[in-house]
């Protein structure tokens, strides 16, 4: 899923300086999982920025709606019979809905009330690690199911850089596991260890970001 | 053959055991900090390791650095980290620096940003990496650059760049096993000479290489054992519980702690390491580095009877 953190709450006091209707917008899909932007923290955030705002002398009329999916169309429209009554948006949808809101009312203030941080996966309860970078060249049948891409702090190709904490950790956080080390131990468990033996070429990044931004285009589902 | 013709290179075929040390560049532009050490330094090793950005803090570039070191007759090893650059830029820097004279190269992954804020630096933890490539890669691409004239694209250059292309290696770090396997992917991708992490255990290190040595990898590339001079009974601790890869025997820590005079101690034991490393079969030299206090090499160094270096 799409992994979102709220942004700090003075940060949006400040950008709602001016404002005195606002939406707080949630979406019940990936933010939801990760406990950003779905329902129950669309009704926890709302209160919060009232009572912000209260203490620097603003009062503000906040209405809250949380649609199925703020990436479709059809879901964002929902919002439309609220516009009418604010001056502003706050999307704590990911970056992907924050921008389908402002597309469908471009002439309404929109912002982001969190930061878009990953595609992860929730690994214990409260703790979401990222697993796919979106390279666009994917590796994992090479690499035994683990992307070290996205979970290799350096995006190496060829194995473990020489960083490895003792316990198999990252060297920029003693909580974060290596990747390689954990790539190694599957293809050790699966008696292939010969598989991390070649030496992997530089990756094509062309068919992710790197190739300018993303547009696919299937003609066999254009109209 | 002689694939770049360095003085590294030659002491190496001749058989010589070979020294390298390291020279960190300034956090500044002066040149004269460069040609300081220079001062200090010359003909006590067969190569200057010029560090690029070390631990992500930003520093005169290892390129700069090493053409004034080369300027002032010590013979630089570029080191060259694939964090900052993308192939384009990597080998862009790679036909300059070999315009400029540059002929070693260590092909390193490099340090993480997160690592440039430390002490009292701010460092910059928020700036965006490159890892376009690995060290892995780089090295391939030294490689072809030097053996078929061509870059990573497959377009030809006018001329090759030979350069005579190094590696790193951090034998103890987890997972252990597989350290061996992944040294010798980088000597299959071309590299010509190792400079291990700073080995404080000989005798573990002397394991490791045996192993490299029954993969037949000592004789396709020279290991160089790396040694840190140790100042101190807190810097040997330090080390052993916050630097990957680095693994100091308690008893090395006592003996340090027990010292009276903790610098002349940590001299001593670097001569000691030294040469035990010269008496593991399939290590070929040693590269020293003595952390923002260079000048303590040359004494070292003569006492490790390593003085003078062999004119090749």
């Amino acid at each position: 899923m799409i992994i979102a953190e709220w942004k700090p709450l003075p940060e949006l006091v400040e950008k709602l300086k001016g404002h005195t209707n606002v939406l707080v917008a949630g979406c019940a899909t990936c933010v939801a999982e990760c406990a950003a932007g779905g329902e129950r923290e669309v009704e926890t955030l709302a209160p919060l920025l009232q009572m912000a705002l209260k203490k620097e002398g603003r009062t503000i009329t906040v209405r809250t709606r949380t649609v199925e999916r703020q990436c479709e169309w059809e879901f964002v429209e929902e919002l439309a019979e609220l516009v009418p009554h604010v001056d502003a948006i706050v999307s704590i949808a990911c970056g992907i809905g924050i921008q389908a809101v402002a597309e469908r009312f471009p002439d309404l203030a929109v912002y982001p009330g969190v930061n878009t941080t990953a595609l992860a996966i929730r690994q214990e309860p409260g703790m979401w690690i990222a697993r796919c970078a979106a390279c666009g060249d994917c590796v994992l049948g090479e690499t035994f199911g683990l992307c070290p891409v996205a979970r290799c702090a350096k995006s190496l190709s060829n194995g473990p850089c020489g960083g490895t904490r003792k316990e198999g950790k990252c060297e920029v956080d003693e909580n974060l596991d290596c990747v390689w080390f954990q790539i190694y131990e599957r293809a050790k468990a699966r008696g292939k260890v010969d598989q991390l033996l070649k030496v992997r070429k530089p990756k094509n990044w062309s068919n992710s970001r790197h190739g300018g931004p993303k547009r696919v285009v299937r003609e066999d589902l254009r109209p | 053959m002689m694939k770049a013709g360095t003085r590294l290179e030659k002491t190496l075929r001749a058989g010589h055991f070979a020294l390298t040390v390291e020279v960190g560049p300034p956090r500044g532009p002066n040149p004269e900090d460069v040609l300081r050490k220079a001062k200090l330094l010359k003909d006590i090793a067969d190569g200057y390791n010029v560090t690029d950005n070390q631990t992500a803090v930003v520093r005169m570039s290892s390129i700069a650095g090493a053409v004034i070191l080369q300027g002032a007759g010590c013979e630089p090893i570029m080191q060259m980290t694939c964090r900052d650059r993308n192939r384009i830029a990597l080998q862009s820097d790679l036909l300059g620096a070999w315009a400029l004279g540059m002929r070693n190269c260590l092909c390193i992954s490099g340090d993480h940003q997160k690592a440039s804020a430390s002490g009292k630096l701010k460092g910059d933890p928020g700036a965006k990496n490159v890892f376009d490539v690995d060290s892995m890669q780089l090295i391939s691409i030294l490689k072809d650059m030097r053996d078929a004239g061509v870059l990573a694209s497959g377009d030809p250059i006018s001329q090759p760049t030979p350069f005579f292309i190094g590696a790193a290696w951090t034998p103890f770090a987890p997972p252990e096993e597989f350290r061996v396997l992944r040294l010798a992917k980088k000597i299959e991708a071309g590299a010509d000479f190792i400079q291990t992490q700073a080995v404080f255990d000989m005798k573990r290190f002397a394991t490791a290489v045996a192993a490299a040595e029954k993969m037949g990898l000592t004789d396709k590339a020279a290991i160089l054992a790396g040694i840190i001079v140790p100042k101190s009974a807190r810097m040997l601790e330090y080390m052993n519980a916050n630097v990957p890869g680095v693994e100091v025997p308690e008893s090395l820590i006592k003996r340090m702690a027990a010292a009276k005079d903790q610098r002349q101690e940590g001299y001593k034991i670097t001569v000691e390491l030294i040469q035990a490393a010269q008496k593991i079969p399939g290590v070929k030299g040693v590269h020293l580095q003595a952390i923002e206090s260079e000048e303590v090499l040359p004494e070292i160094i003569k006492a490790a009877g390593l003085l003078p270096r062999p004119q090749v």
